[in-house]
């Protein structure tokens, strides 16, 4: 469950939207639209603890995430999978190392062997295993950045213009491994500019479209 | 306890965050081997000083030299001096030196065989005192009445500037030692600092996944205190070779006491322990600043 209750951002002197109040349920798959700049990607920083409201409180998985400090952040983000346009590695460790940096943090190494060969199989990129990130494509950067998003098991999937660096057939690919999550029950929630690919979501699991649009978050009409 | 075991353990993912190699591995390796070097010299500087003002004290106390003005009756004088000498408390024996031992004493200045017989030299007399000695004040009195003129010289005019000296060199030792860390401290945060600033991408995917400030910190300062060890074992290793080089035997001078004896060869093995600890508590302090910063 994600909840924003009230919530507004301001960068200075400038708002980019305030009262904004939502609730995703759990396992609901949810695509966050509107123009360049309208504020999709930081919303979903407000979601993924990376930046704090203004104003308002926001929920996750039913806590009040609001104030957190520091290492109450850090352990919320561990029930969080991020998923960023311009995904980021440790470029000196390779692809199976960056994957399983979520358990190296947290101390759950051991077991790990498995569900990685396993994850990195489901992502289509078992054959990239022992490779550095700089040598990937983008659309493979972006499933490595899949898998390690949810080598936690987490609840909540932030995905942030995933498909953004990637050609159309990757940004299908990307997208059937978004749907699939979302039938094992997770929430996601995905920003994207991108209304095609919205479109070809429909028919695969029951997507809501929101909107953000004059600083307020919106429903999007049923036809999109 | 644990935050120590994670450092000394770690998992090989964590020990792998930072870049292996580069500008900051360079500089602190580098700067923890000279520190080291210096640090084994300024030790076995420390030992010399302590061992060569141990030497000056022994062989002059204990010890007097009473000198007797020549005079007509110059051997009855020196028969009462000597009297009074073995009377008094705090002197163990009194010996007149003989003709022979003073021409050898005389030998620097005037070359060898001087006739004694037609020079007008002082009496000498070499007194062994107790450990706790004579009342100085009241025996130089008394063998004026002896004898007019009659010094009693303990050295101390000798071995008081020579143990200053020795305490001095012991302190600037002590002092080169507390620099030597301070600037590899300080040269180790320097590039501890550099690393965290120059790895932000890292310490980003690294927040991105859950991890806590403490973690981060850890694997810097895990990285760098293993730096600065094996900097400071290299550059140990090194100095001890150096050090054992030094040419003994030399009978004078500071020198002929620098180096290690026995068990003094053990020392200078703590000195990359200290190298270590110094990593640890420089990085984990920036480190720990630095995330704190960027939040």
């Amino acid at each position: 469950m994600i909840e924003l209750d009230s919530v507004a951002m301001s960068y200075g002197d400038r708002t980019l939207f305030h009262d904004v109040s939502l609730s995703l349920p759990n396992g609901s798959f949810h695509f966050l639209t509107g123009p360049s700049g309208a504020g999709k990607t930081t919303l979903l920083k407000l979601c993924s603890l990376e930046l704090t409201a203004s104003e308002g409180r926001v929920r996750l998985l039913s806590e009040d995430v609001t104030g957190l400090d520091r290492d109450g952040i850090a352990g919320f983000r561990r029930k969080i999978g991020i998923v960023h346009q311009d995904s980021r590695f440790v470029d000196h460790l390779t692809v199976a190392e960056n994957v399983l940096l979520p358990m190296s943090v947290t101390g759950k190494k051991s077991d790990a062997t498995q569900d990685l060969s396993e994850l990195l199989g489901w992502v289509g990129l078992a054959h990239v295993a022992e490779r550095r990130p700089p040598e990937l494509s983008g659309g493979e950067r972006q499933r490595v950045a899949l898998a390690r998003a949810i080598i936690l098991s987490p609840d909540i999937i932030l995905a942030d213009e995933p498909t953004g660096n990637v050609d159309w057939d990757m940004s299908l690919k990307l997208l059937d491994l978004l749907v699939e999550l979302n039938k094992l029950g997770k929430t996601v929630l995905c920003a994207t500019h991108d209304l095609n690919l919205i479109r070809h979501a429909k028919p695969k699991t029951t997507t809501r479209v929101l909107r953000i649009r004059e600083g307020k978050v919106v429903q999007a009409a049923a036809g999109l | 306890m644990s935050r120590l075991r994670t450092l000394l353990v770690g998992d090989p993912t964590a020990a792998r965050i930072v870049p292996p190699s580069g500008f900051t591995a360079v500089l602190t390796i580098a700067s923890a081997a000279a520190m080291a070097f210096l640090a084994v010299f300024a030790i076995a500087l420390q030992l010399a000083t302590g061992e060569l003002a141990a030497r000056w004290e022994a062989e002059l106390k204990g010890t007097a030299t009473v000198r007797i003005p020549a005079a007509e009756d110059s051997e009855g004088r020196a028969d009462a001096v000597l009297a009074a000498l073995k009377q008094t408390p705090g002197i163990v024996a009194a010996r007149r030196m003989s003709d022979e031992e003073q021409a050898v004493l005389l030998a620097p200045w005037f070359g060898e065989g001087i006739p004694l017989d037609k020079l007008r030299l002082p009496t000498l007399i070499e007194v062994t005192e107790t450990a706790e000695g004579p009342d100085l004040t009241g025996l130089s009195e008394r063998l004026s009445a002896e004898a007019p003129g009659t010094i009693y010289d303990n050295h101390s005019r000798w071995r008081v500037p020579l143990s200053d000296a020795a305490s001095r060199l012991r302190q600037l030792g002590g002092i080169a030692l507390f620099l030597i860390g301070g600037v590899t401290a300080v040269t180790i945060a320097l590039a501890a600092s550099s690393a965290l600033a120059a790895n932000g991408q890292v310490i980003d995917v690294l927040r991105i996944v859950g991890a806590k400030d403490g973690w981060i910190a850890a694997a810097f300062t895990r990285r760098f205190t293993l730096r600065g060890f094996f900097g400071a074992l290299a550059g140990t290793f090194l100095a001890m070779i150096a050090v054992s080089m030094i040419p003994s035997g030399v009978e004078a001078g500071v020198l002929s006491g620098l180096g290690f004896d026995g068990a003094e060869w053990l020392l200078p093995l703590l000195v990359p322990f200290f190298a270590a600890a110094l990593a640890f508590g420089a990085t984990w302090v920036v480190a720990a600043r630095r995330l704190r910063q960027d939040g």
